[in-house]
């Protein structure tokens, strides 16, 4: 009896963590991760991104207890069922023909792109909403965005997750220009971790340093991605990503020495308890190729390599959570394979109407290969309803920067791996073949300048001398178009005629 | 305007206007010129103050040493200019990029329409470099611009090394918030209205150049250098721009505050500061750096390459390092901390300058006279072709004469004939005229090579004597055209073809005040009184003299010397005949190449209007 009890209890210790792990699978996991990238220019960049993953179904389910996902988000994807959220605070301009390419591009200022689920009746009610609340959130003036800076994109901005259905209908796209971002916007954002700024890479966030560089975007993308393989269920990622650019001129003196101290003065203590993974990659793809004495210290245990945007790149991986996996390196074929843009053109303009919605024009075209390609939009300046001028209207009005999305073929094919496997900073984009990769990239702002009136003294004296001129033309017009000649009085009023009347027949002489 | 429109009255007014016309004509000419000459004096002239809140309150500590460097920068750069014997592309972008900027270069050719003999260029191919400092954390949408330009005859070699200093230590500095663009252009404004042309993607004067690679948003300001010494003793000063467009006055005023923050010894025209106002020195002095930049904004031309961006709408002024004989030097680093200053002060702008003044006249580098002072002057000048109305009444009374004076009262109708006669006579030398001054603007530059063929000539001389033979002709014309004209003895032929005129330069003069004072006011104060006291009677050779005296052409002649007598470098008349010949190719030169208005306004507009006058004095 004895026995059979301890072999029950045997059995049951070994069932016990299997069994408890296949009915309570680890509902959410957190990813950090930081690439630090030299760049071309001498410049460095350093790429954030957290990525929490939560198996759930969030629509369905009236989910009420949030262990890692931000309760903030969440209620908010089950109150407006939204599919997708992108959000880009950006301060500053990706230089990419010094820089190269970027992971995340995002526009200046502040862009917001939602899909909506097919089961909201009110597309603009809820984005109207979603974008004031979100402006609570993030203490951004996203609360600007209306119909007139809204636009529904129908060929680029498709959904990076799992979809359904892609009917643009549900989709919204909004670009405030001028949204100026700094430690207010920050700070909620950090808020959203689940470490906060207390642990792991996210204590590398201090502000007054990530506000000392050239570049910085800060965003939230969520979406649905599948939850295992064969994709039965699916579950919800979102990803808060932050780019910074840290000039060598200004802060390194134009060296090339880096240390993270120096960038972000804070150095790396423990990794954040909750994460799953907590990794920085470190690009040192340059000094195989260049012989370049680019050093790394300490020397890194293992290095990634893969194809990042078309071109074969190296890092040195730290892991921060020990060195439990190892990613080993791949040999790749080289190979050349150009894959052909479909050739017929797509033109979709939607034309403006005042003060209710921007113009949209969309194309999609080949381009040569080494050409330039100029898209030219002729326009003319108009005056502006005078209450419609902002408080600073002789800095000019924006115009959002335009977006330019390809799937460019890759000089380097990069093997199908796992998309769960693979690092963060290569997984945003779903890449729907080998040979090719996705980029999105933004122009700057325009700023228009468009007829002012002088707001001041000098415009009421014009308003008033025109007034005057006005006047004393209608007079003068008359003078010299009509003559005058004076008539004989003719024989008086009825009163007059009446008194000769009486006065005649009293005879007596008229008046 | 009862008062008009009532009969007797309005008879009474007339009598009374047509008996103190004369007189009322002659007061309002005085009074324009004393009003113009009254300008420079103290209640006329005010001080000049900052509107833009934006660089006002705030003081920038300058802390540009970079003297050495700049000088070192400047003897590479005239050693490669010398080896190279043009700009030295290479090297510049070699070392824009190691001061840690974006650098593109540009070329551009330009194929003007006859040879340039004053600097010698006819086909013109250059290179412009540019380097930009990208503000961090800006999307580029805003921009300054520093340009210095490399002419064949100026090397300006101590600005491209100021530049470059400044460049280097602008680029280590975190505070920027608009991206600042180092310009160095080759053929100095040819370059840069390329540069400008391409940047804003519009072809104005058929340059052809490459287009930019790099932008940098729009440009809110942008200052031009001109040094050729290692020390200055003043920096000069120019503001007019093309077609006498002024930058804001605010632009002005802040280098003036540096100036005067660094101990500069800062000049206008050339003229040293008044100091003192109370007295009468000083207004004198005024009034002579006035009637200079007066001349010089009437010219239209740019003096400066900073007078291309204006037309951009681009604030923009010249700073020129003058080296004389006086003790007291400054060395480039003072230049240079006045130069950081400006640009610290111009990239704390939160809108474009726009606060202050955009027509003004300086008497002074401190001291300014706004548009609402200075327009009667032009305003009584203009009042003197109500000489008009005059004119129309005497008209209208030649109708009406007869019966008035007889007391008559009832309608008084126009003999239809007369009128129709009147008009119809108009026409051919209203169109003559014109057809003369379309051939004045179209006919030197297009027959030059028939020119060159028959006569022995250069180009250049075949445009100016083309050019002075047709004006010349126009002359000639009344006397051919006589017959044809109508024989209608009567006065009304000359009188209506004299009040068309009238109006015709009265409108033309206005428009031109409204945007280009100077020349507004230089035209009506020399063609108003011919205008007004022309007709086919009285001491005819007397007033053809004055007519003559006073035609365009003369009164470009009538500037130069005035001009030079001014700077105190008096022109001899031989000399001045030569300046005559190669301002009328400048002219028109500039017409071509930046757009220039002045050629065609003369041609076009006002030499047709004075072969009217001239047509009415030889009316008979």
């Amino acid at each position: 009896m004895a026995v059979a009890v301890r072999l029950a209890l045997i059995v049951l210790l070994l069932l016990g963590p299997g069994g408890w792990g296949h009915t309570e699978p680890s509902r959410d996991s957190l990813r950090e991760e930081l690439v630090i990238t030299p760049l071309p220019s001498g410049d460095v960049a350093a790429t954030f991104q957290f990525r929490t993953r939560w198996d759930s179904e969030l629509q369905r389910e009236e989910v009420s207890h949030y262990r890692l996902f931000p309760k903030a988000l969440g209620q908010l994807i089950s109150k407006y069922s939204l599919q997708e959220l992108h959000l880009s605070f950006t301060q500053g301009f990706w230089r990419t023909r010094y820089w190269g390419p970027p992971f995340l591009q995002a526009p200046s200022g502040a862009e917001l792109w939602v899909w909506f689920q097919d089961t909201v009746t009110d597309v603009d009610k809820s984005w109207k909403e979603l974008s004031n609340v979100l402006s609570g959130i993030f203490c951004a003036s996203l609360n600007f965005i209306d119909s007139t800076n809204t636009v529904i994109p129908t060929a680029s901005f498709k959904p990076l997750g799992l979809a359904n259905g892609t009917d643009h209908y549900f989709l919204r796209y909004a670009v405030l220009p001028r949204e100026v971002v700094c430690t207010e916007n920050l700070t909620p954002w950090k808020k959203l971790l689940p470490c906060s700024s207390k642990a792991g890479l996210s204590v590398l966030l201090k502000a007054d340093r990530l506000f000392h560089t050239s570049y910085h975007s800060q965003a939230v993308h969520i979406r649905p991605v599948c939850r295992n393989a064969r994709c039965t269920s699916i579950s919800w990622e979102l990803r808060q990503t932050l780019s910074v650019v840290f000039d060598a001129f200004v802060t390194g003196q134009g060296k090339k020495d880096w240390s993270l101290f120096r960038m972000f003065s804070r150095t790396l203590t423990e990794p954040c308890p909750l994460a799953a993974e907590s990794r920085v990659y470190v690009d040192i793809t340059s000094s195989k190729q260049d012989n370049e004495t680019l050093e790394v210290n300490p020397p890194p245990l293992t290095t990634y390599q893969d194809v990042i945007l078309g071109t074969q790149k190296t890092y040195a991986v730290y892991d921060l959570l020990d060195t439990a996996v190892i990613n080993n390196s791949r040999n790749l074929n080289l190979q050349l394979k150009w894959k052909r843009p479909p050739e017929n053109g797509y033109i979709h303009y939607q034309p403006a109407q005042d003060r209710l919605q921007p113009h949209l024009l969309e194309m999609l075209i080949q381009l040569p290969a080494n050409s330039v390609t100029k898209v030219s939009i002729q326009f003319e300046r108009a005056l502006l309803k005078w209450t419609e001028y902002t408080p600073d209207p002789n800095h000019g009005f924006y115009v959002s920067p335009s977006v330019l999305s390809a799937l460019v073929p890759s000089i380097v094919a990069s093997k199908p791996v796992d998309w769960e496997e693979s690092p963060l900073f290569n997984s945003l984009f779903p890449g729907s073949d080998s040979s090719s990769y996705f980029v999105r990239l933004y122009t700057e702002p325009l700023l228009v300048n468009l007829p002012t009136p002088d707001f001041s003294m000098p415009y009421n004296v014009i308003c008033l001398t025109c007034t005057v001129v006005a006047v004393c033309y209608g007079s003068f017009y008359n003078l010299l178009t009509r003559t005058f000649h004076i008539e004989e009085p003719s024989k008086g009023g009825l009163a007059k005629r009446l008194a000769n009347l009486i006065r005649r027949a009293r005879g007596v002489p008229p008046l | 305007m009862g008062l008009l429109s009532d009969p007797v009255r309005r008879r009474a007014l007339a009598r009374l206007v047509l008996r103190l016309n004369a007189p009322l004509c002659v007061l309002s000419y005085v009074a324009g010129i004393a009003w113009f000459l009254a300008l420079a004096f103290p209640p006329l002239t005010q001080r000049t103050y900052m509107s833009e809140n934006a660089m006002g309150s705030t003081m920038v500590e300058e802390q540009f040493a970079g003297g050495d460097r700049a000088r070192g920068f400047a003897r590479d750069f005239a050693a490669h200019r010398r080896k190279s014997g043009a700009l030295p592309v290479a090297w510049l972008e070699r070392t824009m990029r190691s001061v840690g900027l974006e650098v593109y270069t540009q070329s551009f050719s330009r194929k003007l329409p006859f040879p340039d003999e004053t600097h010698e260029r006819y086909m013109v191919s250059g290179t412009n470099v540019y380097g930009i400092l990208r503000a961090p954390r800006a999307a580029s949408t805003e921009s300054l611009v520093l340009t210095v330009p490399c002419g064949p005859d100026s090397t300006n070699s101590q600005a491209v090394g100021l530049l470059l200093a400044l460049a280097a230590h602008f680029r280590g500095q975190i505070y920027w918030a608009k991206d600042i663009i180092f310009l160095v252009t080759e053929h100095d404004l040819l370059g840069t209205e390329a540069w400008l042309e391409a940047y804003h993607d519009v072809n104005v004067t058929g340059m052809q150049s490459s287009p930019l690679q790099g932008r940098a948003g729009a440009i809110q300001a942008a200052v031009a250098l001109e040094l050729s010494s290692d020390v200055v003793t003043s920096l000069d000063v120019a503001v007019e721009g093309l077609n006498g467009q002024l930058p804001n006055l605010d632009l002005l005023n802040l280098f003036q505050t540096f100036c005067q923050k660094g101990g500069l010894l800062c000049t206008l025209q050339g003229k040293l500061q008044a100091q003192d106002w109370t007295s009468i020195d000083g207004p004198l002095q005024g009034l002579q750096t006035l009637l200079l930049m007066v001349l010089q904004q009437a010219s239209g031309r740019p003096h400066g390459p900073h007078g291309l961006f204006l037309r951009y709408r681009v604030e923009a002024l010249t700073l020129r390092g003058i080296n004389s004989f006086r003790q007291y030097k400054y060395d480039l680093v003072a230049v240079g901390k006045a130069l950081e200053g400006v640009f610290r002060k111009l990239n704390h702008l939160l809108e474009r300058l726009h606060q202050s003044f955009f027509f003004y006249l300086l008497p002074a580098l401190s001291r300014f006279v706004s548009i609402g002072l200075y327009m009667p002057a032009a305003g009584f000048l203009l009042l003197v072709l109500g000489h008009a109305l005059e004119l129309w009444m005497q008209l209208h009374e030649a109708g009406v004469g007869p019966e008035e004076a007889g007391g008559a009262s009832g309608p008084s109708p126009l003999p239809p004939q007369a009128q129709g006669i009147g008009l119809a006579s108009l026409v051919a030398p209203l169109l003559i005229s014109q057809a003369m001054g379309l051939a004045l603007y179209v006919l030197p530059v297009l027959g030059q090579h028939v020119a060159t063929q028959h006569f022995p000539v250069a180009e250049a001389e075949a445009v100016v004597l083309t050019l002075l033979a047709i004006y010349a002709a126009g002359l000639a014309l009344p006397h051919n055209t006589h017959w044809v004209v109508s024989t209608q003895a009567s006065d009304r032929g000359w009188m209506a073809l004299k009040l068309v005129a009238l109006i015709y330069l009265a409108l033309q003069l206005a428009c031109i005040t409204l945007t280009n004072f100077s020349l507004g006011f230089l035209l009506a104060a020399t063609m108003v009184p011919a205008a007004a006291l022309t007709k086919p009677s009285g001491p005819r050779p007397l007033y053809g003299t004055l007519l003559v005296l006073t035609s365009p052409a003369a009164t470009l002649l009538g500037s130069l010397f005035l001009w030079r007598e001014l700077q105190e470098a008096p022109l001899s008349l031989a000399e001045g005949w030569q300046l005559f010949l190669a301002a009328l190719a400048q002219g028109v030169l500039e017409h071509h190449t930046y757009g220039a208005l002045l050629f065609p306004l003369l041609a076009l507009g006002l030499y047709p209007c004075w072969l009217l006058f001239w047509n009415v004095l030889f009316w008979k």
